[in-house]
């Protein structure tokens, strides 16, 4: 895999609230398939970065490419359409709409992308098959535990075959049963396509399903363990 | 944990006697065992066979033993890579590691770094059994968790302590 | 928490507990009861004001008969008797209420708000009239109001503190027509003000602009209604029970009723201060007159904090509140329509009897019954509109984009909040559809074209005193050297009676090209005569006197010559036909042409100057300062009726706008609720567009629905009102299209500004919360 170039690229990025840095001159790369854990004690950064690679908070300075594209450069709208097509993500909560059903929720990206209803929801139906939800399918995600609307909420972000899934927190609100069956149902789908995954999380036994971790503290990354294998 | 590495490192900050260096490990690491002196001459004579400590004075008169014993270059690149070097994960480690923090603090050494080394690799080794979990049966499942929720308290521990590394360093120095 | 929920210490405690529990919760408990406070405040004051327009409307009335100058005419001049000439006139469009006054003895009467009268070439004036004069571009008005000013009208002799008046002194009234001699000012029998019919118009009117508010109020109690009922289920667990839960949310609604009575006050009694200021439709008011009605004031005082309360229980009647959380009590089935078409039907019921315009309109009796059905057919919007908007909303399947689909989801799950939030413009625009149907329907007869010709004239010039036909020559020639005069023809009018009947025969007395202006004649030179015709339509019209019969006009007698030419009567320039008129040329009637007759001009004027008209005005008020100067209009309109046309209109948009603002609140919060997923959404990569859409859908579907009971309801209360009275029935697409839009428009506007607060929302940011 170190012979690729990879998917998303950044360096020295700098990102200031107010009077701290929340990103102090971050350098990482992500590269297709791998799977990376964001760590890290609450405030060093770990959002602001995973933000700040998926395009969705630009970063003050630095550079930041994916693929051949910059991401700095790039318009709102352009960073939306990619994160409409190329990204996936998975948050902690607040991510489901609560008025659609969870088979309407999973297809809510095709249907952004201009997917016709029926194939979106056909494809929709398939995911929450392979994340073993399927019979929530046709509920609310106010009446689906949490542990089921994080796979749907899953099944969300690959819904559209992301090159790169984007998770905060993703087991944050569950129970390390359920958490690991997020986990594992995560990892496995994203093995199978090659999918990478940037993973914020604080809990080591998350971490463990990743590739390599990168660990931040007061918005600089710590340190960068030799990728395995 | 290391005793020789311990007793080493106490002697990069400076000679020392023997029961000069019980006191001082005592005070540090001894807790509510402190050290036999018989142990600490043993271990200082096998340091001194092995030239990583050398005699750097005897006093005459008083007690029977007054050597003083400083360490030696190959005494501390000795210390060097043993706290370079991550612990093999395992439970009940924290000893060994708290060991390592001080010492690293108390001799100046960056040990914000051997807690990174170290939650490197725990982490691997908790990647390692979460791979094998996955593939393997409900009882490999059940093995693997058992030494994954220990490691998992260990890293805990690493994240408090690089949390309050800063107050433990005005602690140590006082 | 002691002592037994069913003690009675307990209860006031607990209901205590609630007042206070409701300015608990840090800033957020402040803003919302903040708002809440406001917005009851708003409507408060409302109520205030309109709870102040009996008062408001005697004291005016009072104030006018007290200074009423028209009633008497006194033959005989005696010590106690004054000569009073009006002399209004007006002023770009400003109407400025004059009186010439001459004294004919020591005791003569002072009008109300003067302290003594106006010597010859004085005057007293009103303040808003000396502002006015002492204003820059006046300088017309002081010419033509070419008196010294020696004082101020005080308020009990004026209408309103933004009327424009003023009582000049004169020595030259004496035996001018037009001028009245009196011994006293004021009408000795005041009479209603309003007819009944106005009376009705003004009832309904007051139930269609306060149905909403107190609508309004309704919603304004329930304004952040989540967080309250998290806190409450926050007690159950500390082990509150039901009953003390209502006894708590009891409490803290009574502090947000009773917070926004206070508020209100404020705001009316602020606001009381700066009406004064106001002029509207020539109609102010002064400050101290705004006072509301005891009854009505304590009503609301009672009022406003029941409704707060029903209000507040009625939501938990819906909800439960249990230690872990609110469960809502939805699965309820479906709604049943039967009630709900019970209130409507009843209110027509209520109405029923009075139709066909037989019925008493002007009993107490009739009056509750039109206010009641009135409020019954609005209140009937609200409740049909819930049970619309599921029926309706569950049948939208598929089809459609995203914000389509996000939309119809979110009302399908909670169509009674979703109608809730519309129920305020669908009434206020169903009251404003009846108002209108019911304004066009009287409309059709109290206003009538004039048939006015604006192309021929725009100013109508009258000279009751008269001028002899010498004199009308010269005044005719010095307002043509008026500068922005185009025309001017002339007539002197007069009224004769043919010799031996009782028949009246109007005289007209004019040049040739004069005549041609009132009638189709074809060929005239100086010396003839004409006779119009009657309208053929009248069959009871008297024939027109013949040639040969002798007319007495002026104390003169007059024959009519053989020549005489009968012609068709042609309408002048303000619409008016002489009919069965004798027409002459000043040579017919020599006699005549030395008497003074009643002078007509109509002028055509340069219509770019908008000065032209003044200037007009000043060389009348020059040759006689009780000429007469009118401005000729297509169309006539009582003049109380157009007021209160303006004053429906005007409340309508106030009150779409009071709506428009809790709407926007209530919006506000439900946007804040999900700033967590509208930010998820955008990281998705959500277009904005795609967003906002499905939050105009979102309003714009039970606004769609609820416009259209609005329709139906507003026009049958409209109709069954026009019934009632006896009206043609009629419905005016404009005027629903207008109201219908105005309605859709607070909407759009509501959407319009929860954008930049959506768009906020949609920021990253909105990821970091919980
Ligand atoms: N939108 C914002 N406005 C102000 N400050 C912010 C904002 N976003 C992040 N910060 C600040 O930047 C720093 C890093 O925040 P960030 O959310 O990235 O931390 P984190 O590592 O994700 O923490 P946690 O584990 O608690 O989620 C913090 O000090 C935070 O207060
Ligand atoms: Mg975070």
């Amino acid at each position: 895999m170190t012979g690729e170039a990879p998917l998303l690229s950044a360096r020295d990025l700098h990102k200031t609230y107010g009077p701290t840095p929340a990103l102090d001159g971050v350098s990482m790369d992500v590269r297709a398939g791998e799977i990376v854990a964001v760590m890290g004690p609450s405030g060093s950064g770990k959002s602001t970065l995973m933000h700040c690679l998926a395009g969705i908070v630009r970063p003050d300075a630095g550079e930041l490419r994916y693929r051949d594209r910059n991401l700095i450069t790039a318009s709102d709208a352009e960073r939306s359409a990619l994160r409409r097509r190329e990204f996936g993500f998975v948050f902690q909560f607040g991510q489901l709409v609560p008025e659609l059903t969870c088979l309407e929720n999973v297809a809510l990206p095709l249907r952004m992308e201009g997917v016709r209803r029926g194939e979106a929801e056909r494809r929709a139906a398939h995911w929450l098959d392979r994340l073993d939800v399927a019979d929530v399918a046709g509920k609310r995600p106010g009446q689906v535990s949490g542990g089921q609307g994080q796979r749907v909420a899953v099944a969300r972000a690959l819904v559209t075959d992301p090159a790169v899934v984007f998770a905060d927190e993703p087991t944050g609100a569950l129970d390390s049963l359920n958490g690991e069956l997020v986990m594992r149902l995560l990892t496995e789908c994203v093995e199978q396509s090659g999918t990478a995954v940037v993973l914020v999380t604080h809990e080591p036994a998350v971490a463990a399903y990743s590739h390599r971790e990168v660990v931040m503290r007061d918005g600089r990354i710590r340190t960068s363990a030799g990728m395995v294998q | 944990m290391s005793l020789s590495h311990t007793l080493l490192g106490l002697l990069e900050r400076g000679p020392r006697h023997g029961y000069d260096l019980k006191q001082e490990f005592d005070a540090q690491f001894g807790q509510d065992r402190p050290l036999h002196y018989g142990q600490v001459y043993a271990t200082l004579a096998r340091l001194l066979k092995n030239g990583l400590v050398e005699v750097d004075a005897v006093e005459h008169g008083g007690g029977p033993e007054r050597k003083r014993y400083a360490i030696t270059a190959s005494g501390v690149s000795d210390v060097a890579k043993w706290l370079s070097q991550p612990e093999r994960p395992e439970a009940y480690l924290n000893s060994t590691l708290y060991t390592k923090v001080v010492l690293a603090l108390l001799t100046g050494r960056d040990a914000a770094a051997i807690l990174d080394v170290q939650r490197a690799a725990h982490l691997d080794l908790m990647r390692e059994l979460t791979r094998r979990k996955t593939r393997g049966d409900l009882a490999d499942a059940l093995i693997c968790d058992h030494a994954i929720f220990h490691l998992e308290a260990d890293l805990r521990w690493l994240e408090l302590t690089s949390a309050r590394l800063d107050r433990l360093a005005e602690k140590v120095r006082s | 928490m002691t002592g037994g929920p069913a003690s009675g210490a307990g209860w006031v405690r607990q209901l205590a507990f609630g007042v206070r529990l409701a300015f608990r919760g840090g800033a957020t408990g402040w803003t919302r009861v903040a708002l809440t406070a406001t917005a009851v405040g708003l409507g408060v004051a409302f109520l205030l004001l309109a709870a102040s327009v009996p008062n408001l409307l005697s004291a005016r009335d009072a104030r006018e008969s007290a200074r009423v100058d028209y009633l008497q005419h006194l033959e005989r001049r005696g010590d106690d008797t004054l000569l009073l000439g009006f002399v209004d006139t007006q002023f770009h469009g400003i109407r400025i209420r004059g009186r010439l006054l001459q004294p004919e003895g020591p005791a003569a009467p002072v009008p109300p708000g003067l302290t003594a009268l106006p010597r010859p070439g004085e005057m007293v004036v009103s303040p808003a009239l000396a502002a006015l004069l002492s204003a820059p571009g006046s300088e017309l008005l002081r010419t033509r109001l070419d008196y010294r000013i020696v004082g101020q009208i005080e308020d009990e002799g004026l209408s309103g503190p933004g009327e424009f008046a003023f009582y000049a002194g004169s020595d030259r009234l004496e035996g001018w027509s037009g001028v009245q001699r009196l011994n006293a000012f004021g009408d000795p029998t005041p009479g209603d003000g309003l007819s009944p019919r106005l009376m009705l118009l003004v009832i309904v009117a007051f139930v269609v602009l306060l149905t909403p508010v107190v609508i309004f109020i309704a919603a304004a109690v329930r304004f952040g209604g989540e967080s309250r009922d998290r806190r409450l289920a926050a007690l159950r667990l500390m082990g509150a029970d039901r009953r003390m839960t209502r006894r708590y949310a009891a409490g803290e609604a009574l502090a947000g009723g009773l917070l926004g009575l206070a508020v209100g006050v404020v705001l009316f009694l602020a606001g009381r201060q700066l009406i004064g200021r106001f002029t509207l439709w020539d109609i102010s008011v002064f400050p101290a007159d705004a006072r509301p009605s005891l009854p009505l004031a304590v009503s609301i005082a009672g009022a406003v904090p029941a409704l707060a309360v029903t209000v507040s229980l009625g939501v938990l009647r819906k909800i439960a509140v249990e230690p872990l959380g609110v469960v809502r009590r939805s699965a309820q089935g479906r709604r049943r329509l039967w009630w709900r078409l019970l209130l409507p039907f009843a209110g027509l019921a209520l109405l029923a009897p009075l139709f066909g315009g037989r019925a008493d309109t002007d009993g107490q009796l009739a009056r509750v019954q039109v206010g009641g059905g009135a409020v019954l057919l609005l209140v009937g919007v609200v409740t049909l509109l819930p049970w619309l908007v599921e029926a309706v909303v569950r049948r939208i399947g598929g089809g459609g984009g995203v914000s389509w689909q996000l939309a119809v989801r979110r009302i399908q799950l909670d169509s009674a909040s979703s109608a809730r939030l519309v129920s305020g413009v669908a009434v206020a625009v169903a009251g404003a559809i009846a108002l209108q149907t019911l304004v066009a329907g009287v409309e059709s007869v109290s206003v009538q074209d004039t048939g006015a010709d604006l192309h021929r004239a725009q100013v109508n010039v009258v000279l009751s005193e008269g001028a002899t036909f010498a004199e009308a020559k010269k005044i005719t020639s010095r307002f043509a050297a008026t500068p922005g005069v185009r025309s001017v023809t002339g007539t002197a009018t007069s009224i004769g009676l043919v010799a031996g009947t009782d028949q009246d025969v109007p005289f007209i007395m004019g040049a040739c090209p004069d005549l041609r202006e009132m009638a189709e004649i074809t060929r005239c030179r100086p010396g003839d005569v004409f006779i119009t015709e009657h309208d053929p339509e009248s069959s009871d019209a008297p024939e027109p006197p013949r040639p040969g019969q002798q007319v007495t006009v002026e104390d003169a007698t007059w024959t009519i010559p053989a020549t005489v030419t009968r012609v068709k009567g042609r309408r002048s320039p303000d619409g008016g036909v002489w009919r069965g008129a004798v027409l002459a040329t000043p040579e017919a009637a020599a006699d005549l042409a030395a008497k003074p007759l009643r002078l007509s001009l109509y002028l055509g004027l340069d219509r770019s100057d908008p000065d032209a008209v003044e200037l007009v005005r000043n060389t009348a008020a020059e040759i006689s300062p009780l000429t007469q100067v009118y401005g000729i209009q297509e169309v006539q309109v009582d003049d109380k009726f157009a007021g209160i046309v303006r004053g429906i209109l005007v409340g309508t948009v106030a009150i779409l706008l009071l709506i428009g603002a809790s709407m926007l609140a209530t919006t506000l919060d439900q946007l804040r609720e999900r700033r967590a997923l509208l930010a998820a959404l955008t990281a998705f990569g959500a277009r904005r567009g795609m967003l906002t859409r499905a939050t105009l859908w979102q309003m714009a579907v039970p606004v769609a629905l609820g416009l259209v009971p609005a329709v139906l309801i507003g026009t049958g209360l409209g109709l069954a009102l026009l019934a009632m009275l006896g009206l043609p029935l009629h419905v005016s697409p404009a005027n629903l299209l207008v109201t219908v839009s105005a309605g859709a428009g607070v909407v759009a506007l509501v959407t319009l500004a929860s954008l930049p607060v959506q768009l906020r929302l949609m920021r990253p940011e909105g990821l970091r919360t919980e």
